[in-house]
């Protein structure tokens, strides 16, 4: 069978060879580099701008970035035809195309947060592989971890009190040029949208812009959700007395700093919020006003056949409800969670209503497609290119945050910068 | 290195340099830009003569004739003579050898993709002598009462 | 210190050699300068002629090895009914590589739509393949070179190098590219490329029973193609998108997409 011909079902006129070829995995792209991009510009806020209220969330949303930077090229390499062959990309790049760049682009900005990682967490290796060097008989594991640490210290155990200097110097340089990257980076994966002339929903110079925006709010959201389970977790711990060392707070004390964490940053989820909305009912406004020749399916598609996942899943319960729950003074953390959960939805069903919603009309502008997302696989592709796949792909941050967490510590890391 | 700074750099610069080096080795030699420039003609030379080397299947009616001149000769000068012979009985690709016969194609579909009736006047389909072929007898080959080659009606 | 400065040294040196090498594979001017073909393949379409018997899908799916059931096509029919109120029918079910023999309009989703000889104002077949573009917007997107246009304007697909992304399809305006059921890299026409390099015409130029369809070099001021497009009313399909497309019809209606 015709690849996409599985999850297509064709309406009045469409090309035989249209279907929808880009499906879910396209649509978790965006959204997970969106999610990238927005942890690190979270990070960032504390280390260039000094906000200082974020300081617990920002080493935290570092290091969340960085597991989700490996996800991030995921489901294109999932997508692939020829998964093998996408280090062609590398090989022989062609810069006249938007994907070309990706590789360059995504492997500069990784350089760059797993570069301000090493900073940060430099000392943290030393004081791990130096006492390791000096233990005489040691076990299996102590060796690889000995080697680990000692690979990531790349060679340098000068801890002294002017070179961490230095570090916080290089911390504080690397933070303010990974915000143009992330930018870039997630900018980018609009314009690879925005860029595809055939298109006619995707076609605007806004859709970069969009995609920034949007990258943020949901970036923000996830570190603010992500934060508030872990300090869940740890009000658990120590209310049942399990203190670890590491963690000296009582539940008031964390508690405490929770809430004034989320509330700082729920502002700016709210800012970044109004702006992107601002700009998608522009780029809608603009198109029914200018209502060029594409338009009139554009119209049926919008206001018609995806009209609840736009207006009622995207913009009601996406949007609006969040903003109403983060403005609604007296904030909660219970509040605070349904609503970033609602908010991290409204960016999903965004990338969704983009993807699919750009391939639910035909070329011809005179018929549609519709999208089935394969619930339960029967093969490889139908697993991949569904629900199975999009679920595996949003879980793995989660896991390599865990794997992270034991070599970056987040949450017992004492002197910070 | 004095200053432990740029250790970072030395590694993406080493990796930069892995890359490079990677693709001395897999980059096709003969992958570059061509005739129509970076934008257009970036690839691999070798891809042009692969696509030329595809097989023809297709002989064209010619090809035919010295075997087939029976057929050629009752064919030629009626209205199917336009039709190649190829398109009723499938590509020759190497006949006689490979495949030594062709295939004889009996079924109704064949001869009512142009014979059934289309009222489109603006076209030259509309102009086509036409049936109804679930009216003109239905279930029956068309060959049993016309010749295919004659394009006649049945005497 | 001195076995570092090696290092160093030997570093760098890797590095400006991998450089240099990698920045004149980029740009060889000697290949870009060799290149003044003159040959530009264009293809001419009398959509009056077109009887819709689909027996040029049937030769390019066989030609070309396009499984013959599947769905996609390298080319394809499109049949347009105008009915009297105004309307515009359309439908290209399978591409047409069975013909159109009934006066049932495909809706999609199992529905169709009789029209009656009385109700059409109208009615015409429209062949479509891939324009060979000037400016290929397909091979503009492919980040990998996998596709690209020859000199003589035929733009061709590399399944070796083809990564599978997909992008080329969204590019294209006319809907011209697929995934290859069985090779699974993108596939489009190509003018039957190993036809026409060894002086052949393409499968389904030959299979046209009316000569709707003819193949042309552009640059050839006595090809008969070249003489219609140059002196003759000639259009092509969707000329807005930029992409200078190079497959020219006559008779043709403002109603076809
Ligand atoms: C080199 C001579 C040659 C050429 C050229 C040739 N054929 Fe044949 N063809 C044969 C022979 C020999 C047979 C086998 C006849 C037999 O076994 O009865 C055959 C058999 C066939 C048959 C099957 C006849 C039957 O009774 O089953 C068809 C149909 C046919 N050819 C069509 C064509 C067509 C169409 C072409 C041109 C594209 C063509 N042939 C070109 C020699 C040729
Ligand atoms: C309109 C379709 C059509 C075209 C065009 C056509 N044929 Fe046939 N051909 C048939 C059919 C149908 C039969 C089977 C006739 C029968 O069973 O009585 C046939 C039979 C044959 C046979 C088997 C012997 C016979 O006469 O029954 C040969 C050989 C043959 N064709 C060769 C050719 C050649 C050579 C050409 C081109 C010059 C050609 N045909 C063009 C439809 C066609
Ligand atoms: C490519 C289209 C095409 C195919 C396929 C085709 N024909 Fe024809 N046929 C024609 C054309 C064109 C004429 C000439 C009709 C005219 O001038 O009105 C014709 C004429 C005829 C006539 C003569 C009608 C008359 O009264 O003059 C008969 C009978 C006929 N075809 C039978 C068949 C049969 C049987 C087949 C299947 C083996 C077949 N045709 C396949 C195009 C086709
Ligand atoms: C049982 C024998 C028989 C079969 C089977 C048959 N026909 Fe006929 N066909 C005839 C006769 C008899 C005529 C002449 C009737 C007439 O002139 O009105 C005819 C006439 C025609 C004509 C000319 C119509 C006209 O308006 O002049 C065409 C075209 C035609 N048939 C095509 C086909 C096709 C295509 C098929 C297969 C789908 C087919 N026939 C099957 C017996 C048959």
């Amino acid at each position: 069978m015709v690849h996409g011909e599985v999850w297509t079902i064709k309406e009045l006129f469409v090309y035989p060879n249209e279907f929808i070829y880009w499906s879910i995995q396209i649509v978790m792209y965006p959204f997970m580099t969106g999610l990238v991009a927005g942890a690190f510009v979270l990070s960032s806020l504390y280390h260039v701008f000094g906000v200082k209220q974020l300081k617990d969330m920002a080493r935290f949303a570092l290091v969340f970035s960085f597991a989700l930077l490996f996800v991030a090229p995921m489901p294109i390499v999932l997508h692939l035809q020829f998964p093998f062959r996408g280090f062609n990309i590398f090989m022989t790049p062609h810069f006249t195309s938007a994907i070309a760049a990706f590789g360059i682009v995504f492997s500069a900005y990784g350089a760059i947060v797993a570069s301000e990682l090493w900073f940060i967490y430099r000392k943290h290796f030393v004081e791990i592989a130096l006492p390791l060097k000096e233990k005489q008989d040691k076990t299996l594991f102590e060796w690889f971890k000995y080697l680990v640490f000692c690979a990531l210290t790349l060679g340098v155990y000068d801890i002294s009190e002017e070179s961490l200097k230095r570090d916080e110097k290089a911390i504080k340089i690397l933070a303010g040029v990974g915000i143009p990257v992330a930018m870039f980076l997630h900018g980018y994966a609009g314009f690879i949208f925005g860029s595809v002339k055939a298109n006619a929903l995707w076609m605007t110079p806004l859709m970069p812009v969009i995609f920034i925006m949007s990258a943020i709010v949901s970036g923000i959201a996830l570190c603010m959700l992500t934060y508030i389970v872990t300090m869940e977790i740890r009000k658990i711990l120590v209310s049942r007395k399990k203190k670890p060392s590491h963690m000296p707070q009582t539940t008031e004390e964390i508690k405490g700093v929770e809430m004034h964490v989320i509330k700082m940053t729920a502002r700016y989820l709210l800012f970044f919020l109004i702006a992107a909305i601002s700009l998608e009912l522009l780029d809608l406004i603009f198109r029914g006003y200018t209502a060029v020749k594409s338009w009139d399916v554009l119209r049926s598609v919008i206001y018609g056949r995806d009209f609840v996942d736009i207006f009622i899943l995207q913009y009601g319960l996406g949007n609006l409800v969040p903003f109403i729950l983060f403005l609604m003074p007296g904030l909660t953390i219970r509040r605070a969670v349904v609503g970033t959960i609602l908010v991290l939805f409204g960016v999903f069903m965004m990338r969704w209503n983009v993807v699919i919603g750009g391939q639910a009309f035909s070329l011809t502008f005179a018929g549609y497609m519709h999208y089935h997302l394969p619930i339960i696989p029967h093969d490889w592709e139908t697993f991949k290119e569904g629900l199975g796949g999009a679920l595996s792909i949003f879980i793995m941050p989660f896991v390599l945050f865990w794997i992270f967490n034991k070599i970056f510590p987040v949450f017992s890391f004492e002197k910070s910068h | 290195m004095k200053n432990h700074v740029f250790r970072p750099l030395l590694v993406v610069i080493g990796l930069v340099a892995i890359v490079l080096i990677a693709r001395l080795f897999i980059v096709p030699k003969d992958f570059g830009v061509w005739e129509r420039g970076y934008m257009y003609g970036w690839h691999r030379k070798g891809n042009e003569d692969e696509w030329k080397a595809v097989k023809v299947k297709f002989q064209g009616r010619e090809y035919c004739k010295d075997c087939h001149s029976q057929q050629y000769s009752q064919i030629s000068g009626t209205p199917h003579f336009r039709i190649q012979c190829e398109n009723c009985h499938g590509p020759a690709i190497d006949h006689p050898s490979d495949p030594p016969k062709l295939n004889i194609d009996r079924r109704r579909d064949l001869c009512i993709r142009c014979h059934s009736y289309l009222p489109y006047p603006t076209t030259v389909r509309g102009k086509i002598k036409g049936i109804n072929p679930d009216e003109h007898n239905p279930g029956i080959e068309c060959v049993m009462c016309h010749n295919p080659h004659k394009a006649s009606k049945p005497i | 210190m001195k076995r570092r400065d090696f290092f160093k040294l030997s570093l760098k040196g890797v590095i400006t050699a991998g450089l240099a090498k990698g920045l004149f594979e980029l740009v060889k001017p000697e290949h870009i300068l060799a290149s003044t073909s003159n040959i530009r393949r264009v293809f001419l379409i009398d959509a009056q002629e077109c009887c819709g018997c689909g027996l040029c899908i049937k030769a390019c799916k066989l030609e070309n090895e396009i499984p013959y059931e599947s769905s996609v096509s390298r080319t394809w029919i499109e049949r347009y009914v105008l009915t009297k109120d105004g309307k515009v029918h359309a439908d290209a079910t399978n591409a047409g590589k069975d013909g159109f023999t009934s006066t049932k309009i495909d809706l999609g989703m199992g529905k169709y739509k009789d029209i009656k000889k009385e109700d059409i104002k109208k009615a015409f077949f429209v062949p479509k393949l891939c324009n060979q573009c000037e400016n290929p917007s397909c091979v503009q997107v492919c980040p990998v070179g996998a596709t690209y246009q020859a000199a003589d304007g035929v733009v061709l697909v590399d399944r070796k190098w083809c990564i599978g992304c997909g992008y080329c399809i969204m590019a294209c305006p006319y809907g011209v590219r697929f995934f290859h059921p069985k090779y699974r890299t993108a596939e489009k026409c190509n003018f039957c490329y190993h036809r026409i390099s060894k002086g052949l015409k393409t499968a389904c130029v030959q299979a046209c029973v009316f000569g709707s369809r003819k193949l042309g070099n552009l640059k050839d001021p006595n090809d008969p193609v070249t003489k219609t497009i140059m002196t003759e009313r000639v259009w092509v399909l969707k000329e807005e998108y930029g992409t200078k497309p190079q497959v020219y019809y006559t008779n043709l209606s403002m109603e076809v997409r």
